[in-house]
């Protein structure tokens, strides 16, 4: 990234004692003061609240009046029978996204990347953009819509090809190949953008050095542009299985009816109805708290094998 | 030599033509992937509910019916919700820009005492959250709950768009501009006010449309956050309407028989997707540059 000139004449922080220092940057903490406020409000103290995990809380009491009960509430949920389910449905649900969501965007930039034809490229990027700017709520409904047994015209389209209607949105078994095929819809194009950008930073040189070598086109994708690209592509690998456990509740909370409630109760939904519908605070918070530790874990053990295989790592 | 090498030249030219013919109808099949469901929807809300009912549409619409339209024009729950969501939308991004240029622009200072420490307090954030109990907890106890500015606070500020803001910054706007204004006796203010903002237009024009697209799409908070249906915006509406399918108010004299009005209902869905879309899809293919280019600032590593 290009670093700024600015600040070279600005006077040198260097050397600056605690006092000029605070004096030299006044005005700008003052520009920052908004957005750090906003920081401690809504998400400093909701993480210091994260203490009710091991307390009763009580809201009279606040955050550290309550009570302290140790464990309790995570041996009471590790215990009860949803547990087993949570963590299946929420681990189910997001591997299934990554395996099948994440090649897509690739594959897709792989094939922009090598039309000739700037305007037709241009769009067919504009088009799989679009599904993006569609709404979860809207996406959703269409959805439903879709696959409706008696109007939908995905089962008018079963029917005009001999088949019999299915109820997608009634059955267990299609929540989570419909979910993950609408999520391939409305993320292809866009994830596309980012390997479209690395593909762009390819050194032009080793193209022609492989052309005049004789390589094919197919080829120069196989040994130049997919080497080229697998940093990016293993930052955002790693990226998204650090969000593995926390993503998604918009969607599967508008898709979940009581007909697929047995896979599609992952754990965001249910802190939702149990913890704020339920009003059992420190239960879902020892939950929240749960996931995080399991997202952390996940985050690290991803990080590891791929600086140990790849060389190319978070942090 | 000539001889031999002339027939593979021909070959390969055969076969560059069979490749890109063979990655044009791939990127066709893409394209007309995500375009038909949209083209659908368009087709299936002007057309005739009979004819979408029994599954007659499939591409092309088929008849000519505005009925939809006029229902959800004569809807108040949906006038309501679009006028909220329009309010949201544009006050919430007017703040937005507000406290996301300031930031962005006092981080991309070399010279800002602390900055490692205040990086960090903004950063860690990104990857530790309170939860969604506790959030809620807090902003119960502060007074936010169902209030007219609830969406408005809660979705003041993204550290993702600060970060695009501060790289823009650092990266484009040249530092013997900001040194020039302090030799001219400009303080951080001035700086701020007549050189960053003036310069920051492609940004601003980013975070512009990433923030008003999260306001109209936006529903999560809504739903936590807000009781009195006057305050609700569109999508929340919409879910009622389109998800949970939660009869809609179609005037009772104008339509005699419950299987017209669920007729009415079907096609009126569609013309709603079309209504609540329409803003985005709209300004869409002319700011899609920005949207890009902003994908690429986030990308670089700050």
């Amino acid at each position: 990234m290009a670093k700024t000139k600015g600040g070279t004449a600005v006077a040198k922080k260097k050397g600056m004692s605690f006092g000029q220092g605070i004096r030299h940057s006044w005005q700008l903490y003052v520009l920052l003061l908004p957005a750090l406020i906003y920081l401690f409000v809504f998400d400093y103290m909701p993480l210091y609240g994260m203490q009710i995990a091991f307390k009763d809380f009580l809201p009279g009491l606040g955050f550290s009046g309550s009570p302290w009960v140790g464990l309790k509430h995570f041996k009471y949920f590790v215990t009860s029978p949803q547990f087993s389910v949570l963590i299946r449905n929420t681990l189910m649900l997001n591997v299934l996204r990554l395996v099948f969501c994440f090649p897509f965007p690739i594959f897709l930039a792989l094939l922009l990347n090598e039309a000739r034809n700037a305007s037709f490229q241009k769009i067919i990027q504009n088009l799989t953009y679009a599904p993006h700017f569609i709404s979860t709520v809207v996406l959703c409904g269409m959805i439903i819509s879709f696959t409706s047994p008696s109007t939908g015209v995905i089962n008018t389209l079963i029917q005009a090809l001999g088949g019999q209607p299915i109820d997608f949105m009634g059955q267990e078994s299609w929540f989570r190949p419909v979910y993950i095929i609408s999520e391939i819809w409305k993320t292809t194009g866009w994830s596309s953008i980012i390997y479209l950008a690395a593909l762009a930073g390819i050194d032009p040189s080793l193209h022609e050095a492989a052309r005049v070598d004789g390589a094919s086109r197919f080829k120069r994708i196989i040994h130049i542009n997919i080497p080229g690209i697998a940093p990016t592509i293993i930052i955002l690998l790693i990226m998204e299985v650090g969000k593995m456990m926390s993503l998604g509740f918009e969607k599967v909370y508008l898709l979940q009816n009581s007909l697929n409630l047995p896979v599609s109760e992952v754990i965001s939904t249910y802190v939702y109805k149990t913890g704020l519908l339920g009003a059992k605070f420190s239960y879902t918070t020892s939950i929240d708290i749960f996931n995080s530790v399991i997202n952390c874990i996940l985050l690290l053990i991803v990080n590891k094998i791929s600086s140990a295989v790849s060389e190319t790592s978070l942090f | 030599m000539k001889e031999k090498t002339q027939p593979s030249k021909i070959r390969e030219r055969g076969m560059e033509r069979v490749f890109n013919w063979a990655i044009n109808i791939l990127l066709l099949f893409f394209g007309l992937i995500a375009l038909y469901p949209l083209l659908f929807v368009l087709s299936a809300s002007i057309s005739d509910p009979t004819a979408v009912n029994s599954g007659k549409v499939l591409l092309f619409p088929k008849g000519f019916n505005l009925e939809g339209y006029k229902q959800i024009l004569k809807n108040s729950w949906v006038l309501i919700g679009y006028r909220n969501s329009l309010f949201y939308a544009v006050v919430g991004t007017i703040l937005n820009l507000v406290v996301t240029m300031m930031a962005g622009y006092a981080l991309s200072r070399k010279d800002l005492y602390g900055k490692k420490l205040i990086t960090l307090y903004m950063m860690f954030t990104m990857w530790f959250s309170g939860g969604m109990i506790t959030k809620f907890i807090v902003v119960n106890n502060i007074g936010l709950y169902d209030k007219w500015y609830t969406l408005l606070v809660l979705g003041l500020v993204s550290m993702y768009n600060v970060i695009i803001t501060r790289s823009f910054i650092a990266g484009s706007i040249p530092g013997e501009l900001q040194e020039s204004a302090r030799i001219d006796g400009c303080d951080d203010f001035g700086t701020f006010f007549r050189i960053i903002v003036p310069l920051s237009k492609p940004v601003i024009a980013i975070l512009s449309l990433y923030y008003g697209l999260g306001h109209w799409n936006s529903y999560f908070n809504a739903l936590i956050y807000l009781k009195d249906k006057n305050k609700q915006p569109l999508q929340i509406f919409l879910r009622e309407i389109l998800v949970l399918n939660q009869a809609i108010d179609v005037n009772s004299d104008e339509l005699e028989s419950m299987i017209e009005r669920a007729r009415m209902a079907q096609s009126m869905k569609y013309g709603l997707i079309v209504v609540a879309s329409l803003p985005m899809l709209i300004i869409y293919p002319f700011l899609q540059k920005f949207f890009v280019k902003g994908v690429m600032i986030g990308s670089v590593k700050g």
